[in-house]
């Protein structure tokens, strides 16, 4: 699950990341207004989920009301990345002295937590990365043992800040970096996140130490734990995957003509790929799991096809767990009697797929194939939607 | 011995008494695994499948010296279960559970290495040796035995590539499904090693997804490490890029952990990769013919 920026830094501020005066708008008046209570000048940002917001215009120093509302109302109609701005964080500005980077990040190579800093921040820092891999800190975390001391202070010499640098209240920069790297670790471990970024992690003129932007990802498997977590979860799924998540199944939406089932991410993907390899586009990735009974299968075919651009549906079954014939049950449960009009290949190979075929042919459901195997099932549904596209009085082959 | 698992191990079941425990019990048994007991907490004294149920994994080792546990326990329960059965002296823990927090497997692959405790999974079919041992949900009629060992981070892929060499009278050795979650216990770098050195062994199969960079690892130990034939096969080559927060997965990895670059990096350690599940058996008689031809 990934965080916006407004609500990552709640999370930052409860666990005492220092983080800037805001406030969230909706509207450029609800904008005009946060900046007279936080006082001019501000930064209005795009809250969405996804990078490079800055690049592609999406935060705007204002130094007016006028320039807030005119921003608010630029940034509001933006798509970035395909994504739809879904908010305005209104932020105090603040003067930068320096930008820095801090991360902690689950790395699969080490299967631990993998604590990041580089001295250079800011929007480049992949091409810091590259440029010069030394310039990076990259320390594991012991999951048993956390974040020790010395850690700690390998960040802080690598910041390279000046010993006598001292924010507004007098704490030293080097000792609120310090805090900052520790808080980053609770907020962590704590929250079971597995992604806490903060890029850039500024010092100011003044010589304070502020996070001025959050990234954060909560463990999906974790959201138990998390009770607060889990319910805005729920609330910010778009619809048709939040059906497709209540009923246990793994669905991505993916803009081609073939509808896709199957069971098991990797065979799903696979299917994806020879469909592409014989000259045909997949509508979506559809993982109905393990084990998945018929009613599963019922809320797949459900979701896929009420997607308007399916002219085929290609259902791709090995029974490992999965019984073949109670998938060929959900598929009867659903195609037999609906106002289901599009052809439907289904393969089915593994455990119970002879009982499986035979619940198929029994249950006579016109337009619908069983094909031979996996390939033979991909060329039928490409052949089929071709044919569709050519023209729709003609019927797929097969 | 094939690798990880043979005849010889003795295989505990953790959560026994459960609906999918007892159903996996009985197939494992049926597949050829010396069953000889089951844990679940508060249920000891109880027979399912012919296996004596003790309450702790420590009992169920003193009385019977179990060696492997196969895990099927809820993901909020899982890291506790890895931890007992490593505390219990298992020498291998299989964990078929999905769903398990990243912070729960950080903290159960810490102390498990520690312990040199050996895991499969989770979120993963687990393992077999056909027709002698099955630790896992791996369905055994699909298997025959023979020298091709295999590897995978996909379940149903893994049948499906099984299903097409065992029609093609292609046996296997040892097939371990390492799980899909990104931290898990043995990868395709430890089974290499294993396979390798195993003399029942003659070809090894990669099966690899997009994500992280285990493939283009698996890749340079190849080409350092390894000298029977390795055959490749990539699923997600139509996946859409993901959108990614932030910048530490870019930095951590190296690669962006497409199929693309993962294909790349295989071929260019002369792994061969095949383009569907179905040509692996044809690139795999290859290899077999060039070895036989001088």
């Amino acid at each position: 699950m990934d965080l916006l920026e407004h609500r990552g830094k709640r999370l930052f501020a409860d666990a005492g990341l220092p983080v800037l005066p805001s406030r969230l708008a909706f509207s450029p008046a609800e904008a005009q207004a946060a900046a007279g209570e936080l006082g001019l000048p501000v930064v209005v940002k795009a809250q969405v989920k996804t990078g490079g917001r800055g690049k592609a215009g999406g935060i705007r120093v204002c130094a007016t009301e006028g320039e807030v509302a005119a921003a608010s109302a630029d940034i509001l109609a933006m798509t970035i990345r395909g994504h739809g701005v879904s908010g305005l964080l209104v932020e105090q500005a603040v003067e930068i002295a320096r930008e820095l980077y801090l991360a902690i990040s689950c790395a699969r190579t080490h299967r631990v937590p993998l604590l990041i800093f580089s001295a250079e921040g800011g929007v480049d820092i992949e091409e810091v990365a590259r440029r010069d891999p030394g310039a990076l800190v990259r320390t594991p975390i012991d999951p048993l043992l956390g974040l020790c001391d010395y850690q700690v202070r390998d960040v802080v010499a690598a910041a390279g800040l000046d010993g006598e640098l001292a924010g507004p209240d007098g704490t030293p920069a080097k000792q609120s970096l310090a805090g900052v790297v520790r808080a980053l670790w609770r907020l962590y471990h704590d929250s079971d996140a597995t992604l806490c970024e903060i890029n850039p992690l500024v010092v100011t003129t003044s010589g304070g130490v502020v996070c001025l932007d959050s990234k954060v990802t909560i463990d999906d498997n974790a959201l138990f734990r998390h009770t607060d977590l889990k319910a805005e979860a729920h609330a910010a799924k778009e619809d048709r995957e939040a059906r497709a998540h209540e009923a246990g199944l793994a669905f991505v939406a993916l803009g081609g003509d073939i509808g896709v089932l199957g069971n098991g991410a990797g065979l799903v993907m696979s299917t994806i790929d020879q469909i592409a390899a014989a000259g045909g586009s997949a509508a979506d990735f559809c993982d109905i799991g393990g084990g998945a009974r018929a009613e599963v299968v019922a809320a797949a075919l459900d979701v896929i096809l009420s997607m308007e651009t399916v002219s085929v549906l290609l259902v791709s079954i090995f029974g490992g767990i999965t019984r073949c014939d109670e998938v060929a049950r959900g598929l009867v449960r659903v195609l037999g009697h609906a106002s289901v009009d599009v052809p439907v290949v289904v393969r089915l190979d593994g455990n119970a797929a002879a009982e499986g075929r035979a619940v198929l042919a029994e249950a006579r459901i016109p337009g619908l194939t069983v094909a031979a195997g996996a390939a033979a099932a991909v060329s039928l549904a490409v052949a089929g939607a071709g044919a569709l596209q050519a023209g729709p009085k003609t019927p797929p082959e097969g | 011995m094939a690798i990880l698992i043979d005849e010889t191990s003795r295989v505990l079941v953790q959560g026994i008494t459960g609906r999918e425990g007892a159903f996996h019990a009985a197939r494992m048994r049926a597949a050829g695994t010396n069953l000889v007991a089951g844990v679940s907490p508060g249920k000891g004294g109880q027979t399912v499948e012919g296996a004596p149920v003790y309450d702790a994994v420590a009992a169920a080792v003193a009385a019977t010296g179990a060696d492997v546990a196969v895990l099927f326990v809820p993901a909020r329960f899982a890291r506790d279960a890895m931890l007992e059965a490593a505390d219990a002296g298992i020498r291998l823990v299989v964990c078929v559970t999905e769903g398990i927090p990243v912070r729960d497997m950080a903290e159960v692959t810490a102390h498990l290495s520690r312990r040199g405790t050996t895991l499969v999974g989770p979120n993963g079919p687990g393992l077999i040796t056909p027709r002698r041992c099955s630790a896992g949900i791996m369905p055994a009629d699909v298997f025959t035995p023979g020298a091709v060992g295999l590897v995978s981070r996909s379940g149903t892929l893994t049948y499906e590539v099984v299903h097409e060499l065992t029609l093609a009278g292609i046996g296997q050795s040892t097939v371990v499904g390492m799980g899909g979650d990104p931290i898990h216990g043995v990868g395709f770098l430890e089974c290499l090693e294993l396979f390798e050195a195993d003399g029942e062994t003659a070809a090894v199969v990669l099966i690899g997804e997009i994500g992280g960079n285990g493939e283009e690892r698996a890749a340079a130990f190849v080409r350092e490490h390894v000298s029977k034939p390795v055959i490749a096969y990539i699923a997600g080559f139509g996946a859409p890029p993901g959108k990614r927060m932030g910048h530490a997965g870019a930095i951590v990895e190296g690669s962006s952990g497409t199929a693309a670059e993962k294909k790349a990096a295989l071929e260019a350690a002369g792994i061969p990769v095949a383009a569907a599940p179905a040509d692996v058996v044809a690139l795999l008689q290859a290899q077999f013919e060039r070895r036989r031809s001088p």
